[in-house]
């Protein structure tokens, strides 16, 4: 108990969060095991791993580096694609399906981490608004490129083409990815558990990272970009490890997002998604890792919680995300809640004083 | 078709494009948001007019001073609802508010009007004349005509008329436009009301260009529109004015000479390489930051 007072408060969430998660997972698999979820809710516990991959990425971005990128999807969408080829490419070599996936989600943050690199390079120049919107624009761009890619493989050989199917396959060979089609026939080899140590991992290098030296210099980037260039932190450098990294880990939840249902076409990631998952780190709030993973799970399962309102339900999760919106952002809620907290905090220093004596 | 007749519907798209993305650079200008609501603005524009036009047979030219009248009202009352409680909020809160009003208008067209597409009736004959050897269609025309006018009405309002100067004091600075006996709330509104309406006009000519109306209609053009606004320069009117029209001759062309599967990449991808060569957009002023 004392150690854990001793802790300071960042290395006390972090631990809190993993605890959360790590329970929350024990939970879910007993209930699993013991068939007492819905065959609904349990088609939906992979998404969610991934959304939640999803929305720590961006959180990364956006909260840690304070960078508003509107075209997340499209890392999701470049992982998803590399990825679920992967792991179609390699059933025959390697039969295992565990180690098969695993091959796939690291091919897939391969590639969206180049792709982050590539893309970082000219978009952590511009800054604000104007950031946004080209990473808007490169997440369509994305989403109209990976559209009409045609790639097969025959005879142990890749064969690519772009725009047209020119592949000239022979008969044994087998057309992966179809350009509009996208990929059909996927054997569907996610698990949640390999969602939870997605999760995992992905908490563990967020918090090491903004733990270390790299994340406090973002940090002070984000707070007062021009202080921290002048007492000579490499803004640009740090910016886009920290990019990359999180490109990195929407590649890595594309893959298993794409593992996980039969057929995957690229206009699914498109400028909704992109929105859908910085709805989960505004809700959750910013640089809230914690807050990002309750915040995706929740909304994901929400329009789910809704059906009963049938027609409605998009209505009312569109309310509710305004509502909450409203509510947060209010003044009087707002002062009322900090005049709680300082009482609550005030009652604390009081005890600690006494129990000092 | 020739080349000229690829530039002159470019043209016409474009002016599309430009009508709306000066919703979004006077939103912007002054409220300092982007307003995503402002796409699905343009799909409520459009229901409305069919549902005068096509459904009860009112005279095209009320149908759509109705449409604007609606839109109008829309507009103020979002700003009212939804955006007037969160000014001294964080912007990114402001973007997801103006996200959730995005997905209400959305779905409550789903509800009203449901997802089937209507096709809309052209507000004007859907015939053609022949300029020169030019085969153009009078919804060419007139979208070029209405563009061209509202820019001279708009530019001549913004800077002329007192509350025109009211908006360009309250995005300068609103604190000082406030204390020189501004009343910013107003002038907000005004913008609002003023971009919504725009919008409704450009429902129409879209929708008369392209007939197929359903709940999202709204979203693609919006957010082309808002690259355009971008792409000249957010917060110029002039800029948006240029970048629509640029944005709409670039996407028609890339589609007849290049492909038509990747002409919004093409877009997108001039955009970027113009944002990285003029960070602030065409005409865009460049800002200089004090330390």
């Amino acid at each position: 108990m004392n150690r854990l007072k001793a802790m300071n408060r960042t290395t006390r969430t972090n631990y809190l969060t993993y605890i959360l998660v790590i329970a929350a997972y024990v939970i879910l698999e007993v209930m699993l095991k013991g068939g007492g979820l819905k065959a609904a809710t349990k088609g939906m516990l992979v998404p969610i791993c991934a959304y939640i991959v999803m929305a720590l990425s961006l959180n990364l971005t956006v909260g840690v580096m304070g960078e508003l990128s509107l075209g997340h999807a499209g890392f999701m969408s470049v992982g998803a694609f590399t990825g679920t080829a992967a792991t179609m490419c390699l059933v025959d070599a390697v039969p295992n399906t565990a180690v098969r996936l695993c091959i796939g989600i690291i091919v897939g943050a391969i590639a969206a981490a180049i792709v982050g690199f590539l893309i970082g390079i000219p978009v952590l120049r511009l800054r604000g608004d104007y950031l946004a919107i080209v990473t808007l624009a490169f997440g369509e761009i994305i989403k109209s490129l990976v559209g009409n890619v045609y790639m097969g493989v025959d005879q142990g050989h890749l064969k690519f083409s772009m725009f047209t199917n020119e592949l000239n396959m022979s008969p044994e060979g087998k057309i992966i990815i179809e350009g509009a089609m996208g990929i059909r026939s996927i054997p569907k080899i996610a698990t949640f558990t390999a969602g939870f140590v997605l999760i995992m991992i992905s908490l563990i290098v967020i918090f090491h990272m903004v733990g270390s030296r790299s994340g406090r210099a973002i940090m002070a980037v984000r707070d007062n970009y021009i202080a921290a260039e002048s007492i000579g932190i490499p803004a640009f450098r740090y910016k886009i490890t920290a990019f990359t990294i999180s490109a990195a880990m929407a590649g890595a939840a594309g893959a298993l997002f794409g593992n996980n249902y039969s057929s995957l076409i690229a206009s699914k990631f498109n400028i909704d998604t992109s929105i859908l998952i910085l709805v989960f780190v505004v809700l959750g709030g910013q640089g809230n890792m914690l807050g990002s993973i309750i915040a995706a799970a929740a909304l994901t399962i929400l329009p789910e919680a809704l059906r009963s309102f049938a027609d409605y339900r998009m209505l009312m999760y569109a309310v509710i995300l305004i509502a909450v919106m409203l509510v947060s952002n209010n003044q009087k809620i707002k002062d009322i809640l900090k005049n709680a907290a300082e009482k609550r905090t005030g009652k604390k220093l009081a005890e600690g004083g006494a129990s000092d004596e | 078709m020739s080349f000229l007749n690829y530039l002159v519907s470019g043209l016409s798209l474009g002016s599309v494009y430009a009508i709306i993305a000066l919703g979004y650079t006077m939103v912007y200008g002054i409220a300092k948001m982007l307003n995503f609501a402002h796409g699905d603005v343009i799909m409520v524009g459009a229901y409305i007019c069919f549902f005068a036009f096509t459904r009860y047979g009112l005279n095209p030219f009320l149908s759509v001073v109705l449409a604007m009248l609606v839109c109008t009202c829309l507009g103020i009352v979002i700003e009212k609802l939804a955006y007037k409680p969160l000014r001294a909020a964080p912007s990114l809160a402001v973007l997801i508010t103006a996200i959730g009003v995005s997905y209400l208008l959305q779905n409550l067209a789903l509800l009203f009007w449901s997802s089937n597409p209507k096709v809309f009736n052209p507000i004007i004959p859907n015939k053609s004349i022949n300029i020169g050897g030019l085969t153009v269609s009078y919804i060419t025309i007139l979208a070029i005509v209405v563009c061209v006018a509202i820019m001279i009405v708009l530019t001549t309002f913004i800077n002329k008329t007192k509350l025109g100067k009211a908006m360009r004091a309250v995005s300068e600075d609103k604190g000082a436009a406030q204390l020189m006996g501004i009343d910013v709330n107003t002038t907000i509104s005004v913008t609002f009301a003023i971009g919504s309406g725009l919008a409704a006009i450009a429902g129409v000519l879209l929708c008369s260009a392209y007939p197929n109306l359903t709940p999202t209609t709204g979203s693609m053009p919006g957010i082309k529109a808002f690259t355009a606004a971008v792409f000249g320069g957010i917060g110029s009117i002039p800029g948006a004015f240029l970048g629509g029209l640029l944005l709409g001759i670039i996407e028609n062309l890339a589609k007849a000479y290049i492909s038509t599967q990747i002409s919004d990449a093409i877009v997108f991808g001039v955009l970027i390489i113009v944002l990285l060569v003029k960070p602030a957009g065409l005409l865009g002023k460049p800002t200089r930051e004090k330390v």
